[in-house]
């Protein structure tokens, strides 16, 4: 008997490829929002996207840093591995930056990247670079797929290793011959990681020890770095930190881990962070940190970082315990295994009621401060009238630079995932895609990307995005003619030479924005904001807003390089 | 110091350029890395020889390595009871006169003459870079046309001393 085809119905069912094993794949990763830009070498993977358009929602952006870093904001806020697809060649290598900020910052990423066909590989084919040397040293882990039998496990690999243990970014690379070429329907995931294993839940001898120390401090502080906001433990800390009447301080990246208005909040610690922070740090006989790193940024000079405490150190990857400060009680656990283990061991501690009177007297006298003038804006009133405005709840993004230090200090957050910023390879171009996957990530939320007049143009080409997709960022512009950061360091320690650092020229940012058919707006004085405020806000749909601000002002108070927590300057007089 | 450190990893592609890189980035010394299959299917054994200031550094050489996801176990055996070799082909000039006073002074070292040529000879010798070392210096007056060393390639004794005080090797000076 003949079948007769229904018209327009395609009967030859096409055979199965790597691309569509792929496509595959990332349904049963359960993902939803890629962000990548086409190239050669992953052709067959885009035509299997459009063979399973419904599945996905792909963001095309204007650049591959633009999809990497919106990648990354998409991660930060909601916790799930960001999904990036980038060709061979320059589109790989435009991925770098990227996926060594996910690095630094522990953020999840799994990156697909187009590779020239096995049969040339190794012969500088047209747009063949070595994707796995290149991104070795910046990745958790990395995999060339050398037989397609492999694609489907070694995507369920990538995605475990992303975002288990301390979450990173994992490339893999696939040949264009292994994409295109027909496959079997199916092939085995198992897999089977003898080498990575991480430890997640501490070890009671170390809590004990930690409970028996916590026993006798009579200056205890708590440092919270990322790892409590990637560990979800948030309210474990919280309610550990109540319990015990602990002050807490958090790193640029611990920011919301625990709530910035909450009376036992010292606020940021580091070369920005508060006296009562950073004077804490130094002064106290126990230090717990939980889930940072210690970066340079935040201890400032190693000989001078709590040199009376006794430190415990509880972090997920056991070699950052004892990297750049000796450790007593290390504690290798996820961050919320170690709090819930010790809500168990730790007896109700001593008070401490002459640590909290001086902390709390630091916390009074020396607040962070700057001087507000008659009509022109500073950028510190300036976030300080966005945080009033949003309720102190919006995700909020920077770009990297002053305005990143002054959205750290008045931005209070209080909530987890709700500021998204570049910490350890301080990216700027980071902070407007950031925005958008964060948008993305939450399409109902008010989303906030403050960044600086100089790094907004390393990526504003992500403006077609907002206005292709609808999407509502607030872009505020903190413009201050300079790249900030630079000119405040060449005032302080090059005798006024600034050299590179003003920008004369800037383009009409909101000309600009006009372009890409999206409402822009300048603001130059306060009253100016005041009134705009509902405009921007209220408004249900993308605005650029060029804030202009005065050029001086420096980030206060601050750690000179090379100096000590005790030696900082610009503190409240 | 001078430290031995084992890694036992899967043999994948490109795991001995991960290895290398890290130590590379995180600025350790090698002073010789040996690699080779071993008794187990796709699994490799990686000997090194690295110079590290203290004890922090060490513990971060090893904490690297072993947060390589293809690598599954680590070992500091410098102070262990372990066999450790080094094999090194030397050339040195010799005419035939004095190749009877080399063979003299290789023998007690166990080395062996594995080339000859009108004006050369190549000697094999095994053993733990001190002996080799020696070695090398009473052939150093002959004239060394070629040296070529493997590096350290060593592993536990098949009887582990129940005292804990072993007196640290003299292995590495
Ligand atoms: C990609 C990159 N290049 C250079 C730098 C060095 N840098 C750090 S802050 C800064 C100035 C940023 O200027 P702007 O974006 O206007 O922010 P502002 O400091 O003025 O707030 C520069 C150049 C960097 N962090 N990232
Ligand atoms: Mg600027």
């Amino acid at each position: 008997m003949k079948v007769e085809a229904k018209p327009g119905y395609e009967t030859k069912t096409q055979p199965k490829t790597g691309a569509d094993l792929l496509v595959e794949a990332l349904i049963n990763e359960d993902v939803k929002t890629i962000f990548g830009y086409p190239g050669g070498a992953v052709l067959p993977i885009y035509d299997a996207l459009y063979r399973a358009k419904d599945a996905f929602n792909h963001i095309l952006t204007r650049h591959e840093q633009g999809a990497i870093h919106a990648a990354e904001g998409f991660a930060r806020v909601s916790g799930k591995p960001g999904v990036v697809i980038g060709t061979s060649g320059p589109g790989a290598t435009n991925l770098v930056t990227g996926i060594a900020d996910a690095m630094m910052d522990s953020i999840p990423l799994v990156v697909f990247t187009g590779q020239v066909a096995r049969s040339v590989i190794g012969t500088d084919a047209f747009q063949e670079s070595d994707v796995i040397g290149i991104t070795t040293p910046i990745t958790k882990h990395n995999y060339q797929v050398q037989d397609v039998s492999d694609l489907p496990r070694i995507v369920k690999e990538a995605f475990h290793i992303a975002s288990t243990g301390r979450p990173g970014p994992v490339v893999v690379d696939i040949p264009k011959d292994i994409s295109a070429n027909p496959c079997e329907d199916s092939y085995d995931t198992d897999f089977h990681l003898p080498g990575y294993q991480p430890t997640t839940k501490p070890n009671p001898l170390q809590i004990k020890k930690l409970a028996d120390s916590l026993a006798k401090a009579k200056k205890p502080v708590i440092l919270a770095g990322a790892g409590v906001i990637i560990s979800k433990a948030s309210l474990e800390l919280r309610e550990f930190a109540e319990k015990h009447q602990l002050p807490v301080t958090t790193t640029l990246l611990g920011l919301g881990g625990f709530p910035g208005q909450h009376e036992l909040s010292l606020g940021m610690a580091g070369m920005h962070g508060t006296y009562a922070a950073n004077t804490a740090l130094y002064e106290c006989d126990l230090l717990i940190n939980i889930g940072a790193r210690f970066d340079d940024r935040l201890t400032g000079n190693l000989a001078h970082f709590a040199p009376f405490a006794t430190v415990a150190h509880i972090d997920i990857d056991p070699a950052e315990i004892g990297k750049n400060v000796t450790t007593h009680i290390p504690i290798v656990s996820d961050a919320k295994e170690a709090l819930k283990s010790m809500e168990h061991h730790v007896k109700q501690s001593p008070e401490h009621k002459d640590w909290f009177d001086m902390l709390n007297k630091y916390k009074e006298e020396y607040p962070l401060w700057y001087k507000k003038p008659e009509e022109a804006m500073v950028p510190q009133w300036l976030l300080k009238q966005i945080h009033a405005k949003t309720n102190g709840d919006a995700i909020v993004t920077t770009d990297v630079g002053q305005h990143q230090m002054w959205t750290a200090q008045y931005y209070t957050f209080d909530r987890p995932n709700r500021w998204v910023t570049s910490g350890g390879l301080g990216t700027m171009g980071f902070g407007f895609p950031a925005a958008i996957g964060a948008q993305l990530a939450f399409p109902e939320e008010t989303v906030v990307a403050v960044v600086g007049d100089g790094g907004f143009q390393m990526t504003l080409q992500e403006l077609s995005v907002l206005q292709e997709r609808g999407l509502p960022v607030k872009v505020i512009i903190v413009n201050n003619g300079a790249l900030g950061m630079v000119r405040q360091w060449q005032e302080a320690f090059y005798e006024k030479r600034y050299s590179e650092s003003i920008i004369e020229i800037q383009p009409d940012f909101v000309k600009l924005a006009e372009a890409y058919e999206i409402k822009g707006l300048r603001i130059d004085s306060q009253e100016q904001l005041v009134n705009a405020l509902p405009e921007i806000f209220d408004y249900d749909g993308p605005v650029v807003v060029d804030c202009r601000v005065l050029q001086q002002e420096n980030v206060y108070p601050m750690i000179a390089p090379g100096k000590g927590l005790h030696e900082m300057i610009g503190v409240k007089p | 110091m001078k430290r031995i450190i084992t890694a036992t990893v899967q043999n994948r592609s490109g795991v001995l350029n991960r290895v290398t890189g890290l130590l590379q980035k995180r600025q350790f010394n090698i002073e010789s890395i040996t690699v080779g299959r071993t008794e187990v299917e796709g699994i490799s054994k990686m000997t090194f020889v690295v110079d590290v200031e203290d004890n922090q550094k060490l513990e971060q050489v090893t904490k690297q390595l072993n947060k390589q996801i293809d690598v599954l176990k680590v070992s500091d055996i410098t102070d262990k009871a372990i066999v450790a070799r080094e094999l090194a082909l030397i050339k040195v000039v010799s005419t035939g006169q004095l190749r009877n006073e080399i063979q003299g002074i290789i023998e007690p070292f166990r080395a062996s003459i594995i080339d000859v040529s009108r004006d050369s000879l190549s000697i094999q010798v095994t053993g733990k870079p001190d002996k080799i070392e020696a070695l090398i210096d009473l052939l150093r007056p002959y004239g060394i046309k070629e040296l070529a060393r493997t590096g350290l390639t060593a592993f536990l004794r098949g009887q582990q001393p129940q005292v804990t005080e072993l007196t640290s090797y003299s292995l590495l000076k």
